[in-house]
C-alpha cells in the first residue's frame, strides 16, 4: 500500500535522509526504530509532504504521491499522528477532533466522533475544554483521535509512547493492536523497542539516514546488530 | 450636572462602538493570527476613500457602498497578503512587521499624491441627523456604527467559533504543522483570515464616512485606539474587543470631561495598565 524507494531528503543544504527504501502492506503494522537524530521524523515528514524529497519517490495505494501537496496525502488517507501531538492548544478537544475532518465530508462526521468518542471515553468528558490544560495522555490520546477522525487508510504514528507512563503506554500499544486488527494498517516510530517489535510484523532500523537494518519483527528482536544500531555504536 | 455626565457617557458609548468596529478586524489579523498589521489605518483609510469617491462620483450613498467595499477591500487584503505580506515574512515575525510597514507607507503616499492632504466629507441627510432621546442628542450615523459593530462582532464569533474555516484560521496561527497534517493549507487560510479582516475594515469605513472626515491620515487617527482595544479585549476576542472599545470611548469622553481635552486621552492609558494589571489576559482572554 506504501512503496518508498530510494528516498531522499532534508532541510535546505543539509541532507538526512540517502536513499530509504521502506514498504507497508494492507494491514500491517510495520515498526521503524533507530536512535535519535537518525532521520525517522524527516522520514514522516517527507512521506505527509511536509517537506519535500529531494529524490526517490513514494506511492500509496498504488498512486505516485511524490511532490503532491500535504492535503493530497490527507484526502488519500495517509494521516500523521505526529512527534510532539502538534494538537491545537488554543481550542477545545471537540474543536481539534473536527479539523481532523477537515477534508473529510460532514456526512462521516457524526459517525467518527461517535467512533472516536467510544475508543477514548475521556475525550467525550472533556469536549469542551482547551486542551492545553490536558494531561500528556489526554493529549496523546487526543492526537490519535484526531488522526482518526481523518479517515486514515495508512496511519503513522511517530513516538506515540514518548512522555507517558508505563501504564499509559500498555493502554496505547493495546489500542494500536485494536486499530490494526479493525485493519488499518500502521507504520510505527518508537523508541520503545521491546514493546514495537512484539506488536510489529515487520521492522525497519534507521540509521543516519539510510535503512541499516529490517525483516521480521520477531527475528530483529533477537538480532544482536539490532541493540548495536539502536545505541549508534555500529 | 447629571446630564452633562449622561451625555458625555452616550457619546463616549457611541464613539466606543466606532473604535470597535474598526478593532473588529484587527482582533482577527493581530489577535487570532498574531500579524501585526501595522497598514491597518492605511488600509481603512483606502476603504473610506473608496466610499467617498462611489459617493462623490456615483452618489452611491456609503451604506449603500457597504457591501461593495466590503468585498473590494477583502479582495485587496487577500492580494497583499498572498503578494506582499505572506511572501515577503515567510512566517517571521520581524519580517511580518516590517512588511506591512512599507505597506502601509506606499498606501499612505500614494493617496497622498492622488488626493492632496485636504480633508474631504460626504454631503448626506444622515450627516447631522441625531435622535432625541429626552435631552439627549444621539448622532444617528453613530448609533449605525455602533449597533452594525455589536451585528459584526456576533457574526465574526458565530464564524470562528462554528465553521471549519474559522476553526482552522484559530488552528494555524498557533500550529501550522498540526494543520497541515490535517490537510489543511496554512498560507491560504492565512490569506483568507486578513482578507476577511481587511473586509471588516471596508464595512467599517463604509460606516465611519457620514461622520468622518477622510484624509490620507485619517489611519492614524484610529490605528493605536485599536491596537489598545485588541490587547485590552482578549487578543482574539470578538466580544472582548466590543466591550474593550465602549471601555476606551467612555473612558475618553469622561476623561476629556474631567481632565479636559488635552489630558483626556491619559485615562486610555490609564485604564488599559489597570486593566492588564488585574487581567494579563485582557477582558476576555483565554487564561493561560
Ligand atoms: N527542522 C529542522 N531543520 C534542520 N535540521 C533538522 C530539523 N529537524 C531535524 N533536523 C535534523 O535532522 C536530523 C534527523 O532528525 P529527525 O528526523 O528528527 O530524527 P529522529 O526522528 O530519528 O530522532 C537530525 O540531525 C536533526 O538535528
Ligand atoms: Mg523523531
Amino acid at each position: 500500500m506504501l512503496e518508498v524507494r530510494g528516498l531522499h531528503a532534508g532541510y535546505g543544504p543539509f541532507a538526512v535522509l540517502h536513499g530509504i527504501d521502506l514498504d507497508v502492506a494492507e494491514g500491517e503494522i510495520v515498526a521503524v526504530l533507530g536512535a535519535n537524530g537518525a532521520g525517522k521524523t524527516t522520514l514522516n515528514r517527507a512521506l505527509s509532504a511536509v517537506i519535500r524529497p529531494t529524490a526517490g519517490n513514494i506511492r500509496f495505494e498504488g498512486a505516485e504521491i511524490t511532490g503532491a501537496g500535504h492535503d493530497a496525502v490527507v484526502r488519500a488517507g495517509l494521516i500523521q499522528v505526529p512527534e510532539g501531538r502538534k494538537i491545537f492548544p488554543n481550542l477545545s478537544v471537540r474543536d481539534n477532533l473536527l479539523l481532523g475532518a477537515y477534508l473529510r465530508g460532514r456526512p462521516n462526521r457524526a459517525r467518527n466522533l461517535a467512533r472516536v468518542l467510544d475508543i477514548f471515553p475521556r475525550l467525550g468528558e472533556r469536549l469542551g475544554q482547551l486542551v492545553g490544560s490536558m494531561s500528556g495522555g489526554e493529549q496523546q490520546m487526543l492526537a490519535i483521535g484526531r488522526g482518526m477522525m481523518a479517515e486514515p487508510r495508512l496511519l503513522i504514528l511517530d513516538e506515540p509512547s514518548l512522555g507517558l507512563s508505563p501504564i499509559l503506554t500498555e493502554e496505547l500499544f493495546a489500542l494500536i493492536g485494536r486499530l490494526n486488527a479493525e485493519g488499518l494498517a500502521i507504520l510505527l516510530v518508537e523508541q520503545n523497542v521491546v514493546q514495537s517489535l512484539a506488536i510489529a510484523g515487520r521492522a525497519y532500523v534507521i540509521e543516519h539516514g539510510v535503512v541499516a537494518l529490517q525483516g521480521d519483527a520477531a527475528a530483529l528482536a533477537d538480532d544482536p546488530r539490532l541493540r548495536a544500531a539502536y545505541l549508534g555504536l555500529a | 450636572m447629571v446630564e452633562i455626565y449622561a451625555a458625555a457617557l452616550i457619546n463616549g458609548l457611541l464613539i466606543g462602538g466606532v473604535y470597535a468596529l474598526v478593532a473588529l478586524g484587527l482582533t482577527l489579523i493581530y489577535g487570532v493570527l498574531h500579524i501585526v498589521n501595522f497598514a491597518h489605518g492605511s488600509l481603512l483609510m483606502v476603504g473610506m476613500f473608496a466610499a467617498w469617491l462611489m459617493a462623490e462620483k456615483l452618489g452611491v450613498h456609503p451604506y449603500a457602498a457597504l457591501p461593495v467595499v466590503a468585498l473590494g477591500m477583502f479582495a485587496l487584503g487577500w492580494l497583499l497578503y498572498r503578494l506582499v505580506i505572506g511572501r515577503v515574512s515567510r512566517g517571521e515575525d520581524r519580517a511580518i512587521l516590517l512588511a506591512t510597514l512599507g505597506v502601509a507607507v506606499v498606501l499612505d503616499n500614494l493617496f497622498l499624491t492622488l488626493f492632496g492632504g485636504d480633508t474631504r466629507q460626504i454631503e448626506s441627510d444622515l450627516t447631522f441627523a441625531v435622535i432625541e432621546l429626552g435631552p439627549l442628542l444621539l448622532s444617528v450615523p453613530k448609533v449605525i456604527a455602533f449597533a452594525v459593530s455589536l451585528l459584526l462582532a456576533g457574526a465574526l464569533w458565530g464564524f470562528m467559533a462554528l465553521t471549519d474555516t474559522g476553526r482552522a484560521i484559530r488552528a494555524v496561527a498557533k500550529e501550522p504543522e498540526g494543520a497541515r497534517l490535517m490537510g489543511i493549507r496554512p498560507e491560504r487560510i492565512f490569506a483568507l483570515a486578513y482578507g476577511i479582516g481587511i473586509g471588516c475594515l471596508g464595512a467599517a469605513a463604509c460606516l465611519l464616512l457620514p461622520s468622518f472626515f477622510v484624509s490620507p491620515h485619517v489611519g492614524s487617527v484610529f490605528v493605536l485606539v485599536a491596537f489598545t482595544i485588541v490587547v485590552l479585549g482578549g487578543m482574539g476576542s470578538f466580544p472582548g474587543a466590543v466591550v474593550g472599545g465602549l471601555l476606551i470611548g467612555v473612558t475618553e469622553s469622561m476623561g476629556g470631561l474631567w481632565l479636559g481635552e488635552s489630558l483626556g486621552p491619559i485615562g486610555i492609558s490609564l485604564v488599559f495598565i489597570a486593566v492588564l494589571l488585574f487581567r494579563p489576559t485582557g477582558l476576555f482572554g483565554a487564561a493561560r
